[in-house]
């Protein structure tokens, strides 16, 4: 295998398997700017895989080659239907996030199960609509470089680079974003200036759904192409160590989960490649968790997260 | 309404909120609750050796919840009870199976020490990040816990030597002798050949040492003070980051003891695993229904217990199992939300009141 073969296969998986760590930790990014901790990213993810796969199944009749694109906008509308039993419990009804978060971790694999077994009478199924490699228009005509970063590669993780730069730009350059910052950092003074801390909470988290469906339906729809209750197992938690590596910023998160992404798809086409073939798969795989734990440790500490990031609040008469 | 009556009332409102919502779902779907929910109870409690294993389950539930707990009292939330589960388990295994001809009285605590060891190693990491670095311990215990799942795939497939392992296989190995097994004859044929095992004795002696250390030990006091407040602790001469590394030691070793008693007692071999093993969040959930304290946590753990054993009953009445999962999470839900339980609760009790008030105004 040549040098370029070589690189176009980690190119591409590393965008693949980058995607819904992309979507995900962005989703997450809004959610903690407006001071809501979602350690829920793993349930949210398996709602959007679960949905999209039902979707797929039943309309791929109707839609064709289209269903699976469709299928993660169904997705993307589970997901925050779920997330806002998030939102309800911990902007309203004062829960704790982090037990909070993890109902929605256990809550998801189960009602996804639950519903298959219902549904279709077994514990998984496959999708026949699947999205496949894609070659960029014009690019990937380009000699070497066309061939490494633009053929055989994947159309959703180009889009979901182009999210990024929106989230960060909605974050950064928007009223909405300079009001959901506010209400993540200093939720008394937004109140006091006529922000409705409540809403604009509501709206992170609602974001941070539709953003973990779209996530949890893209893996299902371009990576797993099934669901079961072991399709979403940690890349819910991969996206929140991306959120936190990149500092709880979307282009952060982005670089974050394209660094995830490359240690996931090692793990997984290592064998092909010549020098990544002799460190055992399981270091791979362990790769991100180790990273985001000497990075927060050694880089980040405690001091970077949004300062009421976790804190309830609670408007006083 | 006083505050010791709403502490009991709130999970036992949420518990039968949980059940509702369950029956609510088994409904819409068109199942019907009542049979589901009575062959759960029958298949859970119905037979001395059913409630064997619900007995059984306990034992790990109890020790996980209380290394919740106990990290719980510290200010801590340590998410990691499965990574320290899986890596007592598996470390307590691979020894037992090395050294197969230990004798027993030897062989059981020493299983059990080197399991609780290395569940405490494991909780030492996120402690000491804590208390030095000010890491949150909520994403490092996460993080471990795929770590220690990978780790652990790769010990057994790398690591372990080949004769302890099952033929032609390298996700589990060969079961353990019966001197090193938890198992034994009296309490299984107590209950009529089921697996309960002294598994269950080690976690009550566990709960009664645990409810010790919290109302009557300087480390019980030591801890709840910089659960409550770190800082004036510190003014009061505790060390908050030493309490910080103690109370995820002890966390740490309770769980790690929890996989030993669930590999020992239960499993009776290390079997290779594809997702954090289940007694972690199942303990973290048990901790929170049962307040964080030694009684609530021995009835939350029976009750979830028999939850777990009695679900596979329901396929009886062809509701898929799974729907227990969600009966638990959405307790854990409403223990979440109990600010609404407890608003409405003293309201509930004035409506009552200001109802028998005007009956006796009707009556006279």
């Amino acid at each position: 295998m040549n040098l370029v073969n070589t690189l176009q296969i980690i190119v591409a998986n590393m965008l693949i398997y980058s995607t819904p760590f992309i979507f995900t930790s962005i989703g997450g990014v809004f959610s903690e700017r407006g001071g809501i901790v979602n350690v829920g990213l793993e349930g949210i993810m398996t709602m959007g895989a679960f949905s999209s796969v039902v979707f797929n199944l039943t309309t791929a009749s109707i839609f064709g080659s289209l269903t699976p694109w469709i299928s993660i906008l169904f997705g993307a509308l589970i997901g925050a239907v779920f997330a806002s039993l998030h939102a309800v419990a911990t902007v309203n009804f004062r829960a704790d996030h982090i037990v909070s978060g993890t109902v929605l971790n256990l809550m998801a694999p189960a009602l996804g199960v639950f519903l298959l077994q219902v549904l279709y009478n077994q514990g998984q199924i496959n999708i026949n609509e699947q999205i496949g490699y894609w070659d960029f228009p014009l690019l990937s005509k380009i000699p070497i470089i066309g061939q490494i970063f633009f053929s055989q590669t994947s159309l959703p993780g180009f889009l979901a680079i182009v999210v990024a730069f929106i989230a960060w730009y909605v974050l950064f350059k928007t009223r909405f974003g300079l009001r959901l910052r506010s209400v993540g950092e200093n939720p008394q003074a937004a109140d006091t200036l006529g922000i409705n801390v409540y809403a604009y909470r509501w709206a992170g988290v609602l974001l941070s759904g539709v953003l973990g469906g779209i996530g949890g339906a893209i893996y299902a729809q371009a990576i797993s192409g099934n669901f079961a209750v072991s399709t979403i197992v940690g890349q819910g938690f991969i996206s929140l160590a991306a959120m936190i590596f990149g500092k709880w910023n979307p282009i952060g998160a982005m670089l974050a989960s394209l660094l995830f992404g490359l240690s996931t798809s090692l793990a997984v086409v290592g064998g092909q490649i010549p020098g990544i073939k002799e460190i055992p798969s399981a270091f791979l795989q362990m790769a991100p968790y180790v990273f985001t734990i000497v990075v927060l440790a050694l880089f980040l500490g405690k001091a970077v997260a949004p300062k009421a990031d976790g804190v309830n609040y609670i408007k006083s008469k | 309404m006083n505050s010791k009556m709403k502490k009991i009332l709130v999970p036992i409102i949420a518990v039968l909120a949980g059940f509702v919502l369950g029956a609510i779902i088994m409904v819409v779907f068109g199942y019907n609750p009542l049979w589901g929910y009575e062959d759960l109870f029958i298949s859970a409690l119905g037979s001395a050796r059913s409630i064997g294993e619900t007995l059984q389950t306990t034992g790990p539930l109890i020790l996980t919840a209380l290394s919740f707990a106990v990290a719980m009292k510290a200010g801590l939330f340590n998410i990691g009870m499965s990574g320290q589960a899986l890596a007592g388990w598996i470390t307590s295994m691979w020894f037992a199976l090395s050294f197969p001809d230990i004798p027993r009285v030897l062989m059981i605590p020493l299983v059990v020490i080197i399991g609780m060891v290395f569940g405490a190693l494991m909780g030492f990491i996120p402690g000491i990040l804590r208390a030095l670095l000010g890491t949150s311990e909520v994403i490092t215990t996460i993080m471990l816990n795929y770590i220690i799942l990978f780790f652990s795939t790769y010990m057994i497939h790398d690591m372990f030597q080949k004769n302890i392992l099952m033929e032609n296989t390298t996700d589990q190995t060969k079961l353990i002798s019966a001197n090193a097994s938890f198992r034994t004859g009296w309490m299984s044929s107590l209950t009529d050949n089921s697996t309960l095992n002294i598994g269950l004795i080690i976690a009550l002696i566990a709960l009664v040492i645990m409810a010790i250390v919290f109302s009557k030990t300087t480390l019980g006091f030591e801890i709840k003070a910089v659960g409550l407040n770190p800082d004036a602790s510190e003014y009061a001469g505790i060390s908050a980051k030493r309490t910080i590394i103690m109370s995820m030691l002890v966390a740490g070793a309770l769980a790690g003891l929890g996989g030993v008693v669930y590999g020992f007692g239960y499993m009776q071999n290390f079997v290779s695993q594809s997702a954090s093993l289940d007694i972690g969040f199942n303990g973290m959930a048990v901790a929170l229904l049962g307040g964080n304290s030694p009684v609530g946590i021995l009835f939350a753990g029976l009750l979830f217990s028999i939850l777990q054993t009695g679900a596979p009953g329901m396929m009886n009445d062809a509701i898929p199992p799974q729907i227990v999962q969600v009966v638990t999470a959405s307790i854990i839900f409403f223990i979440a939300v109990k600010f609404i339980i407890e608003v409405m609760l003293p309201k509930a009790k004035e409506i009552k009141a200001a109802e028998n008030a005007k009956k006796k105004g009707e009556k006279a």
